[in-house]
């Protein structure tokens, strides 16, 4: 049997949630050059925004007509959590030294998943996440379970929205202005503040969505899901080219793909065989990081946001 | 008193040098004198299940000898602290408890990585240390006991499950013998208790004569397995091994089964939780194999399981309630017996002889007869095979893997 479909469709699906979540990293980075790592963690509580979602529908809903309510749980979770984390741990240091929001990010980061640890009903273990009933389907040779359709689906619709919406509204020209030079879009009535917020709330939004995927493609959440997620996506949206939404979900893809097929492939090659599997996966994304990074410092599509469109 | 002087150095970083100034304990007339007996295990966190199963078993029994007046004169205490699973959290815990003087023993930990790091504390500080869970052959008998050259680590050091060689090698001799399996892919997490586990799998089934088609490792943060399952998928095993514990195992079963593996997944007791039914969907036909006899098919248990009811304990006592039990109740032995050569009362020296009577314990226990051998090993190696059945592990299969093992080890 070939693997090789399988293991493309598993990259592209992981890719996808990747994707997703890089978005945040990479629209706060393109307009007020803070990494937020602590966006892993909106990630998580995005999650847990959904599953409280379905716990409180009554029991035995159809999970498809429940899942856009979940959606609309986890995104509002996200953005509240996002838009405050901007508001009262990152505003307040904007005049800072680069080195103070950061550490500030890992701060809250780490405040995030003990909170939910502790609060959180039964938060110091795996949630149970809904997940469909029913069979997988089998396209083009590889096994595709109906959970993981949403992602195939959300990831590119969220693509286009987001594309649009930078390109054709007042306030997509508004945040590629800012991005481009805060100080001079500012004096051109730009409300700048309100332009971050909002680039914030996209992103945090995002990783609702990808939450979701999370959810119902691993059957559970957890108040650890973040941290490994939002340093994967953090290396997507560099990989990509920081500050590009569209780096973000190719840099996605390109690692989530690389690490099925390291995974698949890396111990057939010759004299490779102990450097393969599973446990290398990690390894290779971010051996495949460096690569890029010393070849194209800016990554894949390095540009700014502002110079997009 | 006792009490007064008790040291304050609790939580001191790791300055374990508050040697054991036993003095002799004052039971004045009539008075009785507590012996603290410590616990460590994680009572939050992913773990937890079996963790508050460890705390309250090991609650029970202290409240029992305490009811009974099992020790005549000696009130016991239990101080239980939590571990989340982490080894240096561990080495906090029992610093803390080795500091506190009415300390005579330490039942604990859960976890085999916790329990290198809490080791050497309890050796230097001269205080029992007695695992109810912890099953990594090198514990007791060190890094080469593959090679043979068995040499016990620590002379504070006991527990009463038996060890990952015995049980990954009576799960293989399970597989091929009672399951009829003949190819098994191998997957483990890496950590000293998954990677044990899988090596004597692995060994005791190929022994045997069955074929290992593949083996995987996995990072035990991992819960996305897919590029995995495609590879076991590819190899078409007729069992997976799993060497790791539930929060990984329950989402890896379900995603074998998701992706087209046919094949059920067996794994050792960190896979035997109710927690794996419950995050796996799948998990219908899936082995797991636990230390000892299921406690509700003994009957030197009833009474254990009486009494934790009678308790109203929150929690299930889980996979390790019986063995905690037994682990409780040999220190709760051990002291009975200095204190009886004592004439009734605890001697100045108390912690190096509980230890030295630990070694000669002997009594039968909630799981069994309880019995140390020359490692600090118990000397039970009965271990259960159990399947999941209508959301439910059901025991299968149980043996003394000395007597099932016919190809005979040294």
């Amino acid at each position: 049997m070939n693997e090789l479909p399988q293991q493309l469709a598993n990259g592209l699906i992981l890719g996808a949630m990747y994707g997703l979540i890089a978005i945040g990293y990479t629209m706060v980075y393109g307009i007020v050059q803070l990494i937020n790592f602590a966006h892993g963690e909106i990630f998580m509580v995005g999650g847990f925004g959904a599953l409280t979602v379905f716990l409180l529908l009554p029991s035995g809903v159809n999970l498809l007509y429940a899942l856009p309510l979940m959606l609309v749980g986890a995104v509002l979770v996200a953005v509240l959590v996002g838009v405050a984390a901007e508001r009262f741990a990152y505003r307040p240091l904007r005049g800072a030294p680069r080195l103070a929001p950061l550490i500030t990010a890992i701060g809250l980061s780490i405040a995030l998943q003990q909170a939910v640890w502790k609060w959180y009903p039964e938060g110091n273990k795996a949630r149970v996440f809904p997940q469909f009933k029913g069979d997988s389907f089998t396209i083009l040779g590889a096994t595709v379970q109906r959970g993981d359709v949403f992602v195939l689906i959300a990831a590119p619709l969220c693509m286009i929205a987001l594309g649009l919406f930078v390109s054709r509204t007042r306030s997509g020209r508004a945040m590629q202005a800012t991005a481009q030079d805060p100080d001079t879009a500012k004096l051109m009535g730009i409300n700048t503040d309100r332009i971050i917020v909002l680039a914030f709330a996209i992103g945090a939004a995002f990783a609702g969505v990808a939450a979701v995927a999370y959810g119902l493609r691993t059957g559970e959440v957890q108040f650890r899901m973040g941290f490994i997620l939002g340093l994967k996506a953090f290396t997507a949206a560099v990989l990509g080219g920081i500050g590009n939404i569209y780096g973000a979900m190719l840099g996605g893809v390109v690692l989530g793909v690389a690490e099925a097929l390291a995974t698949g492939y890396v111990e057939e090659i010759p004299g490779m065989q102990q450097f393969g599997g599973g446990a290398w996966k990690d390894v290779w994304a971010f051996v495949l990081l460096i690569l890029v990074l010393l070849l194209r410092p800016q990554g894949l599509l390095g540009e700014r946001v502002a110079d997009r469109a | 008193m006792l009490i007064l002087t008790t040291a304050v150095t609790a939580g001191a970083l790791t300055l374990t040098a508050c040697g054991s100034r036993d003095e002799g304990s004052k039971g004045g007339e009539g008075s009785k004198t507590s012996v603290t007996i410590g616990l460590d295990a994680p009572i939050t966190g992913e773990l937890s299940a079996l963790g508050l199963g460890i705390r309250n078993s090991a609650q029970l029994a202290v409240d029992n000898a305490n009811k009974t007046g099992e020790v005549k004169g000696v009130t016991f205490k239990l101080e239980p602290l939590d571990d989340k699973a982490q080894a240096n959290v561990g080495q906090q815990n029992a610093t803390k408890l080795a500091g506190d003087k009415d300390v005579l023993g330490i039942v604990g930990p859960l976890n085999s990585s916790v329990a290198q790091s809490m080791q050497q504390v309890a050796q230097q500080n001269g205080v029992a240390l007695i695992s109810p869970a912890n099953t990594t052959p090198d514990l007791t008998q060190g890094k080469d006991w593959k090679q043979n050259k068995r040499v016990r680590q620590f002379s504070t050091y006991f527990r009463t499950a038996t060890t990952d060689e015995v049980q990954g090698a009576f799960d293989g001799q399970f597989a091929w013998e009672k399951g009829k399996f003949k190819n098994a892919y191998v997957i483990d997490d890496q950590k000293t208790y998954g990677a044990g586990l899988a090596a004597s799998f692995k060994a005791q089934f190929t022994k045997l004569g069955g074929k290992v088609v593949g083996s995987e490792h996995v990072n035990p943060e991992d819960r996305d397995f897919k590029a995995v399952v495609a590879k076991v998928k590819a190899a078409k095993p007729d069992i997976v091994f799993y060497g790791g514990e539930y929060p990984a195992a329950g989402p890896l079963s379900q995603q074998l089964k998701d992706g087209g593996v046919t094949a059920p997944l067996m794994g050792g007791d960190g896979m035997y939780s109710a927690d794996y039914i419950k995050l796996n969907k799948k998990a219908q036909g899936d082995y797991a194999s636990s230390v000892g006899k299921p406690v509700e098919q003994l009957e030197s248990a009833k009474k254990f399981i009486a009494d934790y009811k009678a308790a109203g304990y929150k929690d299930r006592y889980e996979a390790y309630g019986g063995s905690t039990y037994d682990a409780t109740w040999a220190v709760i032995q051990a002291v009975k017996k200095v204190v009886a050569d004592n004439g009734g009362k605890l001697p100045a020296d108390a912690r190096k002889k509980v230890v030295d009577a630990l070694n000669k314990v002997s009594f039968d226990g909630v799981t069994g007869h309880v019995a140390f051998d020359r490692y600090g090993d118990t000397t039970n190696t009965m271990i259960t095979a159990y399947q999941v059945d209508q959301g439910k592990w059901v025991a299968r299969f149980s043996a003394e893997f000395k007597k099932f093992d016919k190809a005979g080890k040294s």
